[in-house]
């Protein structure tokens, strides 16, 4: 209030020039100085306690124990694996384990999401109710709780192989497992498999040339439902001709336990579960989000323009949903991939239990473990988004990229 | 000769097109598909709800205080819930291990949270009228319930944002006189003695062990006061919610001070340690991710640098892994005799995780602002912070009430992870219960019954976040 005398309206603080404090630049500066020695201080404190920690607990860093035998074993595994097998090998298995289950839940959410959107938005009161009820019921309970509740209140108290639901005549549920069928290739599955790739590539063909083809001269044909036809049909035909090389092995009951066929973890069963369910209700509230934000214009158009509801909601509605979708759908698979994580809590043997703990336990080179688990979660996380990224450029509006 | 016209009555109409029935005809029977969904529909609520009401409600058991009663209904055929078992266990699942004596101390902390936050989180319900009534309503309750000294706690932190919000803009509090560093160095001076002379009365009175800490809180709240004029009552309460609240419950709940003994973390648990976690989560991860997406935004390089790494990273790694790491790497990172107490390490754990989650959210607020507001403040010649306070951040957190009611939502749900590193929250207590060998295989009861607290807490907020957002509903454009 002294140098400005009444006039003044505002606190003397703008004052120019002289006063360093009032330097906007200057402040910067300074701040970011502070906040990168802060860093740096902190981050080298860090590692130099890491380092003493270490030397004193006897530790040697470095990588190297990833090619030493790891000596423990793991209940499911996609490549061969023993107990003599590397610490890397066991990493490999673990990150198989977390890409199988979350690949599963991807899978499954995915359509019991779309299901649960559109049947949320059906004229039928009942049944849009029940959905709804669904959603509100799932979401608001912890993940973790929903696996406890499968694996340890539903799963476990299955009764023993001895006494299996028998599901069929070939799939049996204990409380050691799904055991279902596998399928052994005999020598002549060659052809089956030549004759697969090359429906596939037929039916992508006659895709593409339908495709030009209606752009060009407004004539279609149903594209889709004879490739399904070729890809169904030619396979079998060849199957059949080459005298059915599949043996199939069947589980059946030996002694006290299943022989033949495989098993599927009650872990693995609790988990994808519990993922799929609870991750389908956040996908479905996506789903319907998406189709409600389609102007009802475009409904009306397509019927006007002679649409039946179900090409309507196939090629003008579906589409357009999906590009508001898309985005919070990579946020969403985003989080169960990194939700199976979860696993840990019953043991089924994903990344974080047999790296981040089983491995960690067994070789105590925690710096080491938890940065390679760290690196492999991000490294997942951004394949994912970048294919998604990729899907969502390709429905966006076209203008508006 | 003119004749008068008269309406004939209108026909009633069609029975099947109004009522029930009408409605029945429309909503569920309106084509052949609808009716087959609808008949679905019901078999599936046949087949679900019956033998659900009939195991949890009907054939259940409540009475009684032993095993006895529920394997005596077993054998009489009633295969039903066995809710005794949740009854004997309630203390557990509501207090964990914590000493069954102090336990008063959980609940008056738990009262003096619901009763500074409840004012500020329904702020329509509350007229002067309704705030007096609420306020001698609960300082009664504290004095049947906890004694007089609580009653005197809870008073004071009704009266005390009125008292230092009317010091505040009236002026009273001699304001110093000169700006710059030397108006802040005497300002500093000023709170620094008297946060001293605050800790060595809290020492005096018996609190020796928490007496920096009260010290410190004097010293910043006279700071306040005497540093930013016109702080109104409003705003001190939130400060109090802040600062004064956290240290009450800490003193509350962890003891060794004021004569009440210490109560070690690893004897909290239940549905007491999931409020702990969560309100503690809520409370540092939304200041820390305004924070974080301030500096994403910041034209300064390095900030800027920082914030996206951090975020990203966070982002990009599971919770799990995280608490893995800060139950694993803090202890690595720290001097050998410095120990670090696991429920603070997965606080910090979850604060800094969620902090990523929620600068995002406030970053896509930010970024929907219209660039006038920021034009408009600048060419007011308002410096940044006063800019982001008073008009940037006021609109962005309306805008983005949605998407942080998600994420508050997702950390209630999580706080179950610091089950994971060991520590014994709602699910936590579940599980473990299961464990008893006078009580095995009431697996479903328990897990059931965490489910129904987690849902109703989750249920309550997200109709709370909606109500927010109608409240705030302003549209920009």
């Amino acid at each position: 209030m002294t140098d400005m005398g009444d006039t003044s309206y505002d606190r003397p603080s703008a004052k120019r020039g002289g006063n360093l404090l009032n330097d906007a630049r200057f402040r910067g500066w300074v701040s970011q100085a502070i906040v990168l020695a802060l860093l740096v201080a902190g981050v080298s404190y860090g590692i130099f306690n890491i380092a003493q920690n270490l030397h004193k607990a006897g530790i040697t860093t470095g990588f190297g124990f990833l090619f030493e035998p790891s000596g423990f074993d793991i209940s499911q595994t996609l490549i061969p694996y023993t107990s003599q097998s590397t610490y890397a090998d066991a990493l490999l298995v673990g990150v198989l384990n977390t890409v199988l289950v979350s690949a599963l839940g991807i899978f499954f959410s995915s359509f019991l999401g779309l299901f649960l959107g559109v049947v949320r938005l059906s004229p039928n009161w009942l049944v849009s109710r029940m959905a709804g009820a669904y959603t509100e019921m799932i979401r608001n309970v912890p993940l973790l709780l929903q696996i406890l509740f499968w694996y340890l209140a539903i799963l476990a108290p299955l009764p023993g192989p001895r006494q299996a639901l028998d599901l069929g005549g070939v799939i049996y549920l204990c409380n050691r497992g799904l055991q279902i069928p596998w399928p052994h290739p005999l020598p002549g599955i060659g052809l089956t498999v030549a004759t697969i790739i090359i429906a596939v590539a037929l039916s992508v063909g006659l895709i593409l040339w339908n495709r030009n083809r209606q752009r060009n001269t407004g004539k279609r044909v149903p594209a889709y439902l004879i490739s399904l036809g070729i890809i169904i049909m030619l396979p079998t035909l060849a199957y059949l001709a080459s005298g059915r090389p599949i043996q199939w092995d069947v589980p059946a009951l030996k002694g006290f336990n299943f022989k033949g066929g495989i098993t599927v973890l009650p872990e693995l069963i609790a988990l994808t579960l519990a993922l799929t369910l609870y991750s389908a209700t956040f996908i479905g509230e996506y789903i319907r989000a998406g189709i409600m934000a389609v102007n009802k214009g475009q409904t009306e158009a397509a019927h006007a323009l002679g649409y039946r509801p179900g090409l309507t909601y196939r090629l003008i509605i579906i589409p357009q949903a999906m590009r508001v979708a898309t985005p919070p759908l990579i946020g969403q698979y985003l989080t169960l991939v990194k939700n199976s994580s979860l696993a840990i809590v019953i043991g089924y043997p994903d990344l974080v239990h047999v790296f981040a703990g089983t491995a960690l336990n067994q070789s105590g080179q925690s710096v080491e473990i938890i940065t390679i688990t760290m690196v492999i979660y991000l490294g997942l996380s951004m394949i994912i988004s970048i294919f998604m990224n990729w899907y969502n450029n390709n429905v966006a509006m076209r203008g508006m990229q | 000769m003119t004749r008068a016209w008269t309406p004939q009555p209108s026909a009633p109409s069609p029975v099947v097109s109004t009522g029930v029935l009408g409605w029945m005809k429309k909503n569920l029977f309106s084509s052949v598909g609808n009716t087959l969904l609808t008949l679905l529909g019901l078999s599936i609520l046949l087949v679900i709800i019956p033998p659900f009401v009939k195991w949890a409600l009907v054939d259940a058991t409540w009475l009684g205080n032993s095993r006895e009663c529920c394997d005596e209904a077993a054998a009489n055929g009633q295969f039903g819930a066995c809710w005794t078992f949740v009854k004997v266990r309630m203390n557990m699942f509501l207090y964990g291990f914590y000493p069954e004596e102090h336990q008063w101390r959980v609940n008056f902390t738990m009262l003096a949270l619901l009763f500074q936050a409840l004012p500020i989180l329904l702020p329509d319900l509350f007229n002067r009228a309704v705030r007096i009534a609420f306020n001698v309503l609960t300082a009664g309750t504290a004095l049947l319930l906890f004694g007089p000294v609580p009653m005197v706690l809870i008073a004071a932190f009704a009266l005390l944002p009125l008292l230092l919000g009317r010091l505040s803009i009236s002026g009273r509090v001699p304001q110093v006189p000169f700006d710059g560093l030397g108006g802040l160095a005497t300002r500093l001076g000023v709170a620094a003695l008297a946060g001293l002379a605050g800790g060595a009365l809290c020492s005096q009175l018996g609190g020796d062990p928490v007496a920096s800490l009260v010290g410190v809180l004097t010293g910043l709240l006279l700071w306040i006061l005497l540093q930013f004029p016109n702080v109104t009552a409003a705003a001190w309460r939130w400060i109090l919610l802040f600062t004064a609240y956290p240290l009450l419950a800490y003193i509350m709940l962890m003891g060794d001070a004021f004569g009440l003994p210490m109560v070690e973390t690893h004897y909290w648990g239940g549905l007491f340690l999931t409020l702990v976690v969560s309100v503690t989560g809520m409370g540092t991860a939304l200041p820390i991710g305004i924070l974080l997406a301030l500096g994403r935004r910041s034209t300064l390089p390095v900030i800027r640098t920082v914030s996206i790494g951090f975020i990203e990273f966070a982002r990009g790694v599971p919770l799990v892994s995280v608490l893995f790491m800060a139950s694993v790497m803090f202890p690595l990172l720290l001097p050998e005799d410095v120990t670090f107490n696991k429920l603070l390490r997965a606080l910090i754990g979850i604060a800094f995780f969620y902090a990523a989650y929620m600068a995002e959210v406030v970053r896509g607020g930010l970024q929907a602002i219209p660039a006038g507001q920021y034009e408009a403040a600048k060419a007011l010649g308002w410096p940044y912070w006063r800019m982001m306070g008073k008009i940037i951040l006021p609109q962005t957190l309306r805008l983005v009430i949605p998407g942080l009611a998600n994420n508050f939502l997702s950390l209630l749900k999580d706080t179950t992870l610091v089950a994971v590193i060991g520590l014994f929250d709602l699910l936590g207590i579940a599980k473990a219960a299961m464990a008893d060998a006078d009580w095995l295989g009431f697996t479903k009861e328990s897990y059931l019954f965490a489910a129904a607290i987690f849902w109703v807490m989750c249920f309550g907020m997200s109709r709370y976040f909606l109500y927010l957002e109608k409240k705030y509903h302003t549209s920009y454009h």
